[in-house]
């Protein structure tokens, strides 16, 4: 049976210049799989990010997300969430502001957003937070309340740009938990990750070097193929192989 | 548009939650309004004076016990010659010299009326006016009393004023229009371009990209909060400047506010330009503070005269707005001018305004279109 493709990248290339960030990426994300996409500083991952969620533009083939062209972002920009490595949420609004912000910017209305909000805080026992200011709540709190914004207006495809990068392992933990819940309400999770540990909680990951895909597959799939018992160890092979044939 | 509005909102629970932008923003003006007027008020209570008394008569005696009994002079120097004048003014202690001719009192029965020369500091305009004022209201006070006592023909005592250093006194009331027009820019372009920068700095400016919100309404959401605070400073400058200095606007006020809406638009669209070309929070002050408070508080004329100045700054400040907003807000308070006067100074900011605008736009345009990094 055909899965529903959520992003269809084929071909993609993007250059500044004379330096291609990325060079002819093909893949496709399955609607309500948690999809990793890894890679070291540079490689190529923060660019192919922020064509998908429309902050730049392909140079050269085709990009389609939620089944809109990346030439024409402003419906793709409809139905994504988006949570970027940096904190995201304004430290001088309560937890409710910016809650009502984000959801108000997404076009929802006040009736919608008002008891969505209760249910939310309840979810994830905050409710005693709804009036403090973000600013004054300790850090874990905090990325667990970027994330749930990101998803407040039900996407289809969420993009997280290394959401865990300077998080404690426990929130870490707790982050991926909210993943699954996520991905489970049939959200398609994007995540950049440098944390190696992290891409055995994908579906699927993909591994870019350079600006290219070396390798696309579910993490037990690569782990035999590369005979590897973790990807932390099969990335540094795949590394290593790179340099060595270069 | 409801999304717009959602931003918006956000933008004013911004400035609420801050009370330090508060402070700025209405403080400030209020501040600076106070303390220009009080340093104006301090500076009359007991100024000093230097009399060149060439009449030793009763009648100068008289008058110059009066001059030194009242609250506001008191007698530094007694000079004797006219060469002392100038070395008298440039000690810099003195506001004003009194000067008596020598058939004073004479004069005075005799034909009914004499002359007395005020010679004023006129490097400060609001003092040379008021030191003046007063030394006139004594010297009519003294006539009137020999009134009293004469049946005969009122004997005047005429003062001839005359300004040392600037002698049209052309700083005169600078300093209300002055305020509004640092007030504005301070607000407008420091303040949006600090606030737009903010949510570059922090992070968020890429998740609003990455919302449906478009890029105009992101930066017309940041925007429209600071337009409306600046007219609601306008506002509260000029009841201020009524009630606190009697200087009502003479005027249109209608032209007025819509002039100051004009500078808003200008000041705001050099804020969004220099919040286009910075990444940090501390560059987009210094830039506005240094590139625009600097030149507004020293070449728009509020403080110094333009005309004082070498020819080359005269031509420099021809590009600075402050110089053409200064000019039109003063014809409009002070001097009562319609638009038929100020209409060349209004084209002018116009046309900068529509290029800061335009500018802005494309530099934006280039930074979003291929995004930075």
């Amino acid at each position: 049976m055909e899965r529903d493709k959520v992003i269809e990248v084929e071909g993609l290339v993007k250059k500044f210049g004379s330096f291609i960030a990325n060079d002819h990426l093909t893949f496709d994300v399955y609607r309500g799989e948690i999809f990793g996409f890894l890679g070291a500083n540079g490689a190529g991952k923060t660019t192919a990010i922020r064509i998908l969620c429309g902050l730049s533009r392909p140079t050269s083939g085709k990009v389609l997300v939620a089944g809109f062209d990346a030439n024409h972002p402003e419906e793709i920009k409809k139905r994504i969430g988006y949570m970027s490595q940096r904190f995201s949420l304004y430290n001088d609004l309560t937890v409710k502001d910016n809650i009502e912000l984000y959801g108000g910017i997404y076009g929802m209305t006040m009736k919608e957003i008002r008891p969505r909000t209760e249910k939310l805080l309840a979810k994830l026992s905050f409710n005693q937070y709804g009036d403090t200011l973000i600013g004054s709540l300790p850090p874990g709190i905090k990325q667990k309340l970027a994330f749930a914004v990101a998803v407040f207006h039900d996407p289809e495809i969420v993009f997280l740009d290394e959401p865990t990068s300077g998080v404690d392992p426990i929130t870490r933990r707790q982050f991926w938990e909210m993943i699954y819940e996520t991905a489970s309400r049939g959200i398609t999770v994007f995540v950049t990750t440098h944390y190696m540990d992290e891409a055995e909680y994908c579906d699927r990951v993909t591994i870019m070097n350079e600006g290219m895909i070396v390798a696309l597959d579910t993490p037990s799939a690569l782990r035999k193929r590369y005979n590897s018992s973790s990807i932390e160890e099969l990335f540094v092979k795949i590394a290593r192989h790179k340099t060595e044939t270069a | 548009m409801k999304k717009f509005m959602a931003f918006v909102k956000k933008e004013f629970q911004h400035i609420f939650r801050d009370y330090r932008t508060l402070i700025i923003l209405f403080g400030l003006p209020a501040a600076q309004i106070l303390i220009f007027g009080y340093a104006v008020r301090t500076d009359l209570t007991n100024a000093g004076i230097a009399v060149l008394d060439n009449a030793h008569d009763v009648v100068s005696a008289e008058l110059i016990t009066r001059l030194d009994a009242s609250e506001f002079f008191h007698i530094k120097y007694f000079l004797n010659t006219y060469d002392e004048i100038d070395p008298a003014f440039k000690k810099g202690k003195i506001k004003a010299v009194i000067i008596f001719p020598d058939d004073f009192a004479e004069r005075l029965t005799r034909e009914g009326n004499a002359t007395v020369s005020i010679i004023a500091d006129g490097s400060e305009g609001n003092n040379a006016n008021l030191v003046t004022g007063y030394t006139t209201a004594i010297l009519n006070d003294y006539s009137a009393g020999l009134t009293k006592q004469l049946t005969s023909a009122m004997p005047v005592i005429i003062p001839e004023v005359r300004m040392y250093f600037n002698p049209n006194l052309q700083s005169h009331f600078m300093f209300i229009p002055g305020i509004i027009t640092l007030i504005l820019i301070l607000i407008s372009a420091l303040m949006t371009s600090v606030t737009i920068v903010r949510e570059k700095e922090f992070g968020t400016m890429e998740v609003l990209l990455v919302s449906p919100l478009k890029p105009w309404q992101i930066i017309l959401g940041k925007v429209a909060p600071y337009f409306f605070l600046s007219l609601v400073n306008v506002i509260v400058i000029l009841l201020m400047a009524w009630f606190v200095f009697d200087l009502p606007v003479k005027g249109s006020i209608s032209l007025l506010i819509a002039e100051c809406m004009l500078y808003i638009l200008l000041g705001l669209s050099i804020g969004i330009l220099i919040s286009a070309s910075v990444e940090k929070i501390m560059n987009a002050i210094f830039i506005s503070a240094l590139g625009l408070m600097l030149p507004t508080l020293l070449l728009s004329g509020f403080i110094f005269p333009i005309e004082n100045m070498p020819k080359i700054y005269d031509y420099v400040s021809l590009f600075l707005p402050p110089r053409w907003f200064v000019e039109i807000i003063r014809s409009i308070m002070i001097k009562g001018a319609g638009f038929g006067y100020v209409w060349k100074g209004t084209l002018i900011l116009a046309a900068m305004t529509l290029f800061f605008m335009l500018l802005s736009a494309r530099k934006f345009k280039v930074r979003l279109g291929e995004g930075g990094k």
